[in-house]
């Protein structure tokens, strides 16, 4: 699901936030991406997300190249992919149900289709009660919950987060944790960029390792072959 | 026959689609666009349209006072023009009858009596290049100073009329023609008995030569102002893209096309555009109403029973249409300017 060959960033200001980088992803498996600030987790997200490019090595998702691909058909790439930011990037004078309802406006779904499916994923998050409400008059824990149900709304089969429990207590990060779990059980790849080690530890599943724009540990078969 | 499946049942889960089967699709955007073609890719497409043109109107009537002020300058751009245009096509009309009635005024000597104008009369219209002539003595003459003029009572202090006879001759048709009419005005000049020989050609061909420089000019300020409202429309949408700069961030980060992004900018353009042109018509319909009644005394006094036309209904379809036009055109260029810039960081 994801593949990462040789992949490496620069940015013009100087530095190369991420170098070499092999790693290899299976289809529905489920991942934690760590490492301290600044050692590449937003950089490699940005890669997945196509937010950013990479400068050099082939990033491969679902099948298909990213360095091979054009402006136009990005888009249609975003729209397998389910992302979460650790800001929610939610529209703010927009109610829940039309937050979540986006992507399938966007994706040119029937009107009832729409209806069901957002009904569908806010009660996932367990929020069908809030669907009338605006972003901000929720707490930052709902709010984070409405991001994973827009990034759910139109099943991609990938999922990536990042920090979603970034300014949530240990409490409600756990709760959010398990959602991510659940879909992963239903088949959904996850990648979740967190610094949370005690939640990661607890949550016993593969972990990434960034240092210093390097993978250091779990890069996966392909990876620990050439390392 | 993987594939086949995917695209019979739409709706089928994405995450229930193993990795071999996506990766046999050839691509991400064919894979995407056939899924939706699937379902109605058409019937979509007009949705879309349909969506985003109430979407745009819904943020035009959410901020009326703006958008009523870009409308009312657009409106002013697009009614003056036409209101000119209207003014032009009423002089036009009103000369229009003008045109085939080349006429010649001899005014005879003044000793000539009554009986001898007659008999000149008569040789003239015996000559073959003249329809018609007709004989206006001074009595008839005076008596339509008197009626027209309103100097009637200075006329009384007149001891003896002071008009002479006066032959009105109209050419036949084909001696009306401009090189034709000018040997025959000289012809009749040269009569004896003529003081004075008028063609009353030579105001109505300066008049057509006026009236084309105001066409030319009425078309020129036409282009100026509908670069104006091009930028105006390009202005406004420029800080709607502006405004909602983190909306359109967050759309193309799930997915959204710029076709769909640019949407609802291009339908506002297109609102404004219309809604000015309205706004124009009705300025002009109302400058019109307000000029109706002087215009009606004017002509009223030159015995004419001419009445001011308003915009056709073809004209009232061109403003609107140009309004329209003008109005996406801003937009789009607006919006190729300016949407590209956003991208998510």
């Amino acid at each position: 699901m994801i593949h990462f060959e040789n992949v490496g960033k620069r940015y013009a200001e100087g530095g190369e936030a991420l170098s070499g980088i092999n790693l290899q992803l299976d289809a529905g498996e489920m991942a934690f991406l760590t490492g301290h600030s600044g050692a590449g987790k937003s950089t490699m997200l940005k890669l997945i997300g196509l937010i950013e490019r990479a400068s050099y090595g082939q990033v491969i998702i679902n099948g298909k190249n990213f360095s091979k691909l054009g402006r136009r058909h990005i888009p249609y790439v975003r729209r397998d992919i389910g992302i979460i930011f650790q800001n929610h990037k939610l529209l703010n004078d927009r109610t829940v149900f039309d937050n979540v309802a986006l992507p399938l406006v966007i994706a040119g779904q029937p009107h009832r289709d729409i209806q069901r499916r957002v009904h569908a994923s806010l009660d996932k998050v367990g929020l069908l009660d809030k669907e009338r409400m605006l972003p901000l008059s929720l707490s930052g824990g709902e709010q984070q919950r409405v991001g994973i149900a827009r990034a759910v709304v139109n099943k991609p089969p990938l999922l990536v987060a990042d920090e979603p429990t970034g300014n949530l207590d240990p409490a409600l990060s756990a709760e959010i944790m398990n959602l991510f779990a659940e879909f992963n059980q239903v088949g959904v790849t996850v990648l979740i960029a967190s610094h949370d080690i005690e939640l990661i530890t607890r949550m016993d599943k593969r972990v990434l390792v960034l240092d210093k724009g390097r993978l250091v540990d779990g890069a996966g078969e392909q990876g620990e072959v050439q390392q | 026959m993987a594939r086949q499946a995917t695209r019979r049942s739409p709706r089928r889960s994405a995450t229930r689609i193993t990795p071999s089967e996506r990766l046999s699709k050839r691509g991400a955007s064919t894979g995407t666009v056939r899924r939706l073609r699937g379902k109605g890719w058409l019937r979509g497409y007009f949705k879309g349209h349909f969506q985003a043109l109430f979407l745009s109107l819904g943020r035009v009537s959410r901020n009326p006072l703006s958008s009523l002020m870009t409308i009312a300058v657009i409106g002013i751009a697009l009614a003056l023009p036409a209101g000119l245009h209207v003014v032009l096509k009423n002089v036009q009309s009103v000369s229009a009858g003008w045109e085939d009635a080349v006429q010649i005024s001899l005014f005879l000597n003044q000793g000539i009596e009554a009986v001898e104008a007659t008999r000149i009369a008569k040789q003239i219209s015996a000559m073959s290049s003249i329809e018609e002539v007709v004989h206006v003595t001074p009595q008839q003459a005076l008596g339509e100073f008197r009626q027209y003029s309103g100097f009637g009572d200075a006329l009384e202090v007149l001891d003896e009329n002071p008009l002479p006879n006066v032959l009105l001759v109209r050419p036949t048709k084909e001696a009306s023609e401009p090189l034709q009419v000018e040997p025959l005005l000289h012809e009749l000049r040269n009569l004896p008995s003529v003081e004075m020989a008028q063609l009353d050609m030579e105001w109505l061909k300066r008049l057509y030569a006026i009236m084309a420089i105001g066409e030319r000019g009425v078309l020129v300020l036409a282009v100026l102002l509908a670069l104006a409202v091009l930028l105006i429309v390009g202005n406004t949408i420029r800080l709607a893209i502006q405004n909602h700069r983190d909306e359109i961030e967050v759309q193309k980060l799930i997915g959204a096309t710029d076709a769909f992004i640019q949407r609802p900018f291009l339908y506002s353009g297109l609102w404004q555009g219309v809604l000015g042109a309205v706004m124009a018509w009705l300025l002009v319909t109302l400058s019109l109403w307000l000029l109706h009644g002087p215009v009606q005394q004017l002509s009223l006094l030159y015995n004419s029973n001419f009445s001011l036309g308003s915009l056709q209904l073809v004209g009232v379809f061109a403003v609107l249409a140009a309004g329209g036009l003008l109005g996406l055109l801003g937009a789009w260029l607006a919006v190729g300017r300016h949407l590209r810039d956003i991208e998510p960081t």
